[in-house]
């Protein structure tokens, strides 16, 4: 995801003089090199030092430039958040603050690398909105979205690198919307980012079991698209919320929220990161694992022995 | 566009700042509060950045930018504002009340003001991004920040001296207001190890120099004779609540309005004052 979206910034780069990339000692690879040396004026490294790279994305913004803020996400959003709030948000910039590796991704490095809560945090910001995509595929739709608008300040969330392509079949992007990734009936499982891949893995056993199960990316988290999510609550029998997120705050309690608000008739279950920090290492499936987001645990709670 | 004055006249600053202190000190009255001692702190600062140094075009706009980082002095700015027609007598008139549209601190997107400031530590920072985006124009506009002495304590306002010279951004002007009064007393009894500050500035790159913050004629030399190259810091000794003799250095003024009687003594001050 990370060179889709240093490839995509790069082109859109060379088209807008007005783009600029605000990075905190840690850049993506592949075309970025590019940018940097096409464009050293416009790629600006603060170093470790976050609270800057915000602010300084702020003031580009401030002079009608079109900045994106880069780093590990637990660093573009935590670390800075009152910058984020304040410079970016209460301002309503068109800054696009990317964090990378969100979720547990950065399963071995613990939890000061983990973004669990971030869906929620962002969330919580008015004005903020928040675009995560599942694949390559959508990263590059997302990054020329965020590079061409001007509504405000985005939280772009992305996984790291290896992620496999989910949206080849999909319906076309358009923010703000719903993205149907598979057509069902009974079932209707919705997910965004790269933990939507356990949602296409889900949909396949639930075709094995002689079901047929629907898969939704909700990539642009906020604004949500209310309306749509109450389609599907309406149209099936069962809808699954799988989210890397913690349960507040984020896809799933606005699903439980919507259902309550329509008194919904369908079952639905959600599965998101627990509510706790889990000091497990290894892979970023056994942490997803650690917190219940397997496959074959989410397959079990939903009736697929 | 007008230039800067190269002959910075200090008899119209004076002049000028007894009355911006007058308009504040006729404000305070309208409402309960307001941080009357901050903004008379750096009233020649802000007077001088104004008038001395950014250049003025014939429609009244500025190729230059203001940034009160220190955003609650700015009662100052907003008088300022005011004279030069950018705020009218009925916005100041409406500070701080519902119909209103100036508030205690900065806010974006009212005209005049570059960022919304308040929370201490931001300004520099988004001045250097403003200066980088500046940067590329054909006739770079200068930054002016006026930061309080409080917030040169913030992580974030260092992350920002240290890219400010690092990216060589030599249009960047930026003021400390060196009153050296904090909430629980004298930052230099509190931080000793503040001091000496002109000296941090310094080893992170910048040109520096130190002034008397409340001599207008030497803040316009200083700043009009730096060398360039890269960012300038003004160290400015100043004296909270300067002009109003029972509120020089007392705390409470940092926020207080005056009362009736308060009030009419701080105007005979003012008045006397040569």
């Amino acid at each position: 995801m990370r060179n889709t979206f240093a490839e995509t910034l790069y082109r859109e780069a060379m088209e807008n003089p007005d783009i600029y990339i605000v990075v905190a000692d840690i850049s993506p690879v592949g075309n970025m090199a590019k940018f940097s040396s096409e464009y050293p004026e416009r790629f600006i490294n603060v170093g470790v030092a976050e609270q800057s790279m915000i602010g300084i994305c702020a003031g580009l913004a401030l002079k009608g430039c079109q900045p994106f803020a880069y780093t590990i996400a637990t660093f573009s959003l935590y670390r800075p958040f009152e910058m984020v709030r304040d410079d970016l948000c209460y301002q309503n910039l068109p800054v696009t603050v990317v964090g990378m590796g969100a979720g547990v991704i950065y399963s071995d490095h613990g939890g000061t690398h983990h973004a669990m809560e971030d869906i929620a945090i962002a969330g919580a910001i008015p004005n903020m909105q928040i675009v995560a995509p599942c694949d390559p595929a959508e990263v590059a739709e997302a990054t020329r979205w965020c590079a061409r608008q001007k509504n405000g300040p985005v939280y772009l969330r992305l996984g790291k690198s290896g992620e496999p392509d989910l949206t080849k079949d999909a319906e076309p992007w358009a923010f703000g919307k719903l993205r149907r990734l598979r057509q069902g009936g009974d079932v209707c499982i919705l997910s965004y980012g790269v933990v939507a891949k356990t949602a296409i893995d889900l949909a396949d056993r639930f075709a094995a079991a002689g079901k047929s199960a629907a898969v939704y990316c909700c990539h642009t988290v906020k604004p949500l698209d209310c309306d749509g999510i109450i389609e599907l609550l309406k149209d099936h029998d069962h809808v699954i919320v799988i989210e890397e997120n913690v349960p507040q705050g984020g896809l799933a309690a606005q699903t439980k929220q919507l259902a309550w608000d329509i008194q919904a008739h369908c079952r639905l279950d959600t599965f998101t990161l627990q509510d706790h920090f889990i000091h497990n290492f290894g892979r970023h499936p056994d942490m997803l694992a650690a917190h219940g987001l397997s496959l074959a645990a989410i397959a079990k709670r939903v009736g697929l022995d | 566009m007008t230039l800067p004055d190269n002959h910075f006249n200090t008899q119209l600053a004076r002049g000028r700042c007894r009355r911006y202190r007058r308009r504040i000190l006729d404000i305070s009255q309208q409402v309960p509060a307001l941080h009357i001692g901050s903004a008379y702190s750096c009233t020649e600062i802000v007077d001088c950045f104004y008038h001395g140094l950014m250049r003025h075009n014939a429609d009244g706009s500025s190729p230059d930018t203001f940034l009160m980082s220190k955003g609650h002095g700015c009662m100052i700015q907003y008088v300022i504002l005011e004279e030069y027609g950018v705020l009218s007598r009925a916005d100041l008139d409406g500070y701080c009340t519902p119909r209103g549209r100036l508030g205690v601190h900065p806010d974006y997107g009212t005209p005049g003001i570059a960022a919304a400031t308040g929370s201490l530590g931001h300004g520099l920072s988004m001045a250097c991004g403003m200066a980088l985006a500046e940067r590329s124009r054909k006739v770079p506009g200068i930054i002016y920040a006026v930061l309080s002495d409080g917030e040169v304590q913030e992580g974030s306002t260092w992350e920002a001296v240290l890219m400010a010279s690092s990216l060589g951004l030599d249009n960047i002007v930026a003021a400390v207001d060196n009153n050296d009064l904090q909430s629980l007393g004298r930052t230099s009894v509190t931080h000793r190890s503040f001091y000496p500050l002109a000296d941090k500035f310094q080893a992170f790159g910048w040109e520096v120099a130190e002034v008397d913050g409340h001599d207008s004629a030497a803040i316009f030399t200083a700043v009009a004779s730096r060398s360039g190259g890269g960012p300038f810091m003004l160290v400015a000794k100043t004296v909270k609540g300067k002009g109003v003799s029972y509120m020089e250095n007392v705390p409470i003024w940092h926020y207080r309005s005056p009362n009736q009687d308060e009030y009419r003594r701080a105007i005979d001050e003012l008045e006397m004052a040569p």
